[in-house]
């Protein structure tokens, strides 16, 4: 079985988040994990091979910080990673998906995984973007994977339930909490990893060039939101405060 | 020439979702500005008898895609459908609600046509022409202004409960079109809804919501029943979550749902950052707490510093009191 | 100088933060009020292999270095002062003898199954009447045929009870001075061999302390490590690097409150703004980072000197001495940083000040090192 992860470097959940002198979301100094979703994918990669025994590809698109995360992949037990720079300043969505697929359409691959979504941007769409290209089908938010006979059966979460869907392989997997329990890096994994090979690919690499892969969303500008100020502390003994509480929700928010 | 603003329209069992009127609203101004028709399009099976309802929110057309391979949803009928009808008729926008189905169905229809999609967007707008959209990045930490300024047809999904919904009285003119849904790769072998009587968390309009301070599952009964006088649904933190107390789909936060109700009442929450993350557009949020210093406060319209044990239900009785 | 982390220690830095913030913190001060550990997070400390950092594959261990180990043991303790000490006296007082001086058969038998977590370790060496004086032990061994029949009674046993492989200490020839020490590897449910009383301290209270009783406790003679009367100086060479891991217990202690003490300093307001904007408070927090940061350096320095199999005792000593001194002086700070809450233990750091008086105590007191760092330096 060959798996192949997609996988992202991001900030850290308690990352402050400033805009910098240029309009720009500031890097500097941020501390970067694996997008925990990822951790989720690589995780549910590494069941696989050890169920059927194959091969697990870690692949980024990032600029050279981005072989943290797929070190911490390779840690975990991954084969291999590819890190595609693609030297531009601005990339989507459609950018970084079109670059994975033809990354990805030069390895062998049963199974492809990704997390659902990043916690940067969030946008969700990578992954099923990577999967049409690749015409392939995606399956979103799975929560409980079953892979066998070339077929895999997806659990995954809809509004208010879920729902299982079987479909046949090659197909992507996005990885939702509660696939599993993602391992930490062994010691000895720790040390492994830097044995693993890790390959390096530029756009030219992969015979892409970048008006092919140019963004078609553009950001306009960078904001932080308006600090919410602090509002008001109901005083008194509890069954005062409930009732005016309930009573300044009413008359003065107006919101029940 | 791309023409027209399209809204996909979400149902399940025949029942539009809230979403989809929202949209609408929205759509109706963006599609009066630009001098353009706002489109539903409606894809399933036996959903036709929807399509008169769509004006009353603003639908100048409704586009019917009805097939029984659209009974259930999925990914590939979808998608196929709705990309194959963009690709006859050229929208300049085609909007969604970004729930679990909207962003799934965006991303495919969005490659499928090779243009651009903005996910999860809190805002939309007209800037010399140009639909621009606000999105939180960072788990609302920080939002990015963006458009799609070339590829047609510019696509986003909009968080639900951020548009108001706006009533125009059209009587829409419904088009029945060919679903071509192509080969669907996706068969689906269950659906397992949870029967809860409580809206879903992300469509809410007032959440009740539990975290550490819960002190474990049995007490999440005293914000059921407190959620049941409001009709709210119940949320939690992550600190719940990761304790057992309640499953994953409870969780609101950075890596649980993102919700933007009217009231947003955190229990025993402390309000770490992550989950602020997922709440913050709430228009009104109370904490209920017993650590005065705890974060929560700052970001909350109104506290009470008290036990929660205590509070909670004292604020049932009075709720039930205003709301009887 | 290069003052960089390889990016295995990076990651190692990273996963053990990860670990520790996750699986560790929430339980730690649970753990501190019952005294006793929760032997689940030894189980997952195995399987990541924090449980024999700096021993080499062939023994189970992870093969990294010292400088790795002592980052491991800073993280651990940066939330949980015990978790610190534990994998330290396993590793630094038990494992490590056993590797330098064990025969082949004794590593196979013994540092595998410590390395790879299978066996908890510790090491018997203080007595009522042998505390820094390590020369004046009354237990003895005395051999008969195949055999060594240990008595005596060892007190502050750290590990003591869970660990199922001690390294004891005792005295083969009395006439000899501290020339006839011996070492020798005890199991657990040796007949002979029980357990006294738990200590119940001021801090480190997940940690175990208990007296090992040995009243005509015989082991097989090929359990001596190494010759007869080679024990003190194995003592000696092993607190050397053991306190290479208690400076790196203190150092993370340290680290924990002085992030505790920012994050309150900021968030906790008087007088209508966050404590942080009165410059006393700055000046107090600007020191605690500078001495940590101080004692960071003696600490990897020392961890640096014994990878690079250089002469590392003095720098050792003065990592332990500076470190544990910083520990007690931060930990102390930062409870004056909450104010009221700091002295409750609603929060970590009031824990956090009386897990690192021991730091002082023990692996040889703050006076010890001194006297180890001055024989050093009037060489």
């Amino acid at each position: 079985m060959k798996i192949v992860v997609c996988m992202k470097q991001t900030f850290d959940t308690e990352a402050k988040i400033a805009v910098d002198a240029n309009g720009k979301i500031n890097k500097q100094g941020v501390s970067l994990i694996m997008n925990p979703y990822d951790e989720f994918a690589v995780e549910e990669a590494l069941k696989i091979k050890e169920k059927s025994s194959g091969e697990v590809t870690v692949v980024t698109v990032a600029g050279p910080e981005g072989q943290d995360a797929l070190r911490q992949a390779l840690a975990m037990g991954a084969d291999k990673a590819v890190l595609v720079d693609p030297g531009m300043d601005e990339i989507d969505e459609f950018t970084t998906a079109s670059i994975l697929a033809k990354a990805i359409s030069e390895m062998e691959y049963d199974v492809l995984l990704g997390g659902f979504r990043a916690i940067d941007d969030g946008s969700a769409q990578v992954a099923g973007r990577v999967a049409e290209i690749l015409g392939i089908p995606v399956v979103n938010v799975v929560t409980k994977l079953e892979i066998a006979d070339g077929k895999a059966v997806a659990t995954s979460e809809i509004e208010g339930g879920s729902q299982t869907v079987e479909v046949a392989l090659p197909a992507m997997f996005t990885a939702q909490k509660g696939l599993n329990e993602p391992r930490y890096p062994s010691m000895k994994g720790i040390m492994q990893a830097k044995k693993k090979p890790m390959e390096k690919k530029a756009l030219g690499d992969l015979g892409l060039d970048a008006g092919q892969v140019a963004p078609k969303v553009k950001a306009i500008s960078y904001f932080l939101p308006s600090a919410r100020a602090a509002g008001k502390i109901i005083p008194g003994e509890p069954a005062d405060a409930a009732r005016d509480l309930v009573k300044a929700l009413r008359e003065e928010a107006k919101v029940v | 020439m791309a023409k027209g603003i399209w809204v996909y329209v979400e149902q399940r069992d025949g029942k539009v979702k809230k979403v989809t009127y929202e949209l609408l609203s929205g759509g109706r101004k963006i599609a009066d500005a630009l001098g353009e028709e706002l489109c539903a399009v409606l894809p399933g099976k036996g959903v036709a008898g929807l399509a008169a309802e769509l004006g009353e929110y603003g639908a100048d057309k409704v586009f019917v895609l009805e097939s029984d391979s659209l009974e259930n949803y999925t990914t590939d009928g979808y998608a196929n459908a709705v990309a194959d009808l963009a690709k006859q008729n050229d929208p300049t926008a085609i909007l969604m609600g970004c729930t679990v189905t909207g962003r799934d169905l965006a991303a495919q229809v969005a490659q499928k046509l090779g243009t651009g999609l903005m996910t999860d967007c809190t805002e939309m707008a007209l800037e010399n022409g140009q639909l621009v959209f606000t999105r939180p990045i960072y788990a609302g930490k920080a939002f990015v202004k963006a458009s799609c300024p070339e590829a047609r047809p510019a696509m986003a999904t909009i968080r639900p409960n951020i548009i108001a919904i706006e009533k125009a009285a059209k009587s829409a003119e419904v088009v029945s079109a060919a679903a071509n849904t192509g080969d669907i790769r996706q068969a689906v072998k269950d659906i397992a809804l949870q029967i809860s009587s409580r809206p879903e968390l992300t469509e809410a309009d007032i959440i009740v919501s539990g975290g550490r301070g819960m002190k474990g599952p049995e007490n999440f009964a005293i914000l059921e029943e407190l959620a049941d006088v409001l009709g709210a649904a119940v949320g939690a933190s992550r600190a719940a979550v990761d304790a057992g107390w309640v499953t994953h789909s409870f969780q609101v936060g950075q890596t649980g749902k993102t919700v933007s109700p009217v009231v947003y009442i955190a229990c025993g929450i402390s309000g770490a950052i992550q989950h602020l993350a997922g709440m913050s557009t709430s228009k009104c949020i109370v904490a209920v707490n017993k650590d005065p210093e705890a974060n929560i406060f700052k970001v909350a319209d109104y506290g009470i510093v008290g036990d929660l044990f205590e509070v909670v239900p004292l604020l049932k009785e009075e709720f039930k009191k205003i709301l009887a | 100088m290069i003052f960089k982390l390889s990016e295995e220690q990076e990651l190692l830095k990273k996963t053990v933060r990860d670990f520790a913030e996750s699986e560790i913190a929430p339980k730690a001060a649970e753990m501190d009020e019952k005294e006793e550990y929760d032997m689940t997070l030894w189980s997952k400390m195995a399987e990541m292999g924090l449980t024999g950092i700096p021993y080499p594959d062939d023994y189970d261990g992870a093969g990294m270095d010292n400088l790795s180990y002592a980052i491991a043991v800073e993280e651990l303790s940066r939330v949980c002062g015990s978790s610190g000490v534990f994998v330290s006296a396993h590793t630094s007082l038990c494992a490590w003898p056993i590797y330098a001086f064990g025969t082949e058969d004794q590593k196979q038998k013994f540092l595998k199954p410590l390395s790879n977590g299978d066996k908890l370790g510790a090491m018997g060496l203080t007595e009522p009447a042998a505390g820094s004086d390590a020369s004046s032990l009354k237990t003895t061994a005395v051999k008969e045929g195949n055999e060594y029949v240990l008595n005596g009674t060892k007190i502050f046993i750290t590990n003591g009870y869970h660990a199922e492989i001690y390294v004891i200490f005792a005295c083969t020839d009395r006439s000899k001075g501290t020339r006839g020490i011996s070492a020798f590897i005890v199991e657990k449910g040796t007949p002979g061999f029980t357990f006294g009383k738990k200590e119940h301290k001021l801090g480190i209270r997940a940690s175990s302390t208990y007296e090992l009783v040995f009243e005509n406790c015989r082991i097989p003679a090929e359990n001596l490590l190494g010759d007869e009367g080679q024990g003190f100086k194995m003592v000696m060479m092993t607190l050397d690097g053991g306190r290479i891991g208690i400076a790196a217990q203190a150092l993370g202690i340290a680290q924990g409150a002085y992030e505790q003490a920012v994050n309150y300093s900021k968030i906790r307001e008087q007088f209508g703004k966050p404590i942080s904007a009165n410059q006393g408070l700055q000046w107090m927090l600007a020191d605690m980072a500078t001495q940590i940061e101080a004692a960071r350096l003696l600490v990897y320095k020392a961890a640096y000197l014994k990878d690079n199999k250089q002469p590392f005792s003095k720098e050792a000593a003065m990592a332990k001495l500076f470190a544990s001194e910083t520990a007690m002086a931060v930990t102390t700070k930062a409870v004056q940083v909450f104010g009221g809450y700091g002295y409750t233990r609603e929060y970590p750091v009031e824990r956090m000040m009386r897990d690192a008086k021991i730091t002082e105590i023990y692996e040889g007191t703050s006076e010890v090192q001194r006297i180890v760092i001055a024989a050093n330096i009037l060489k």
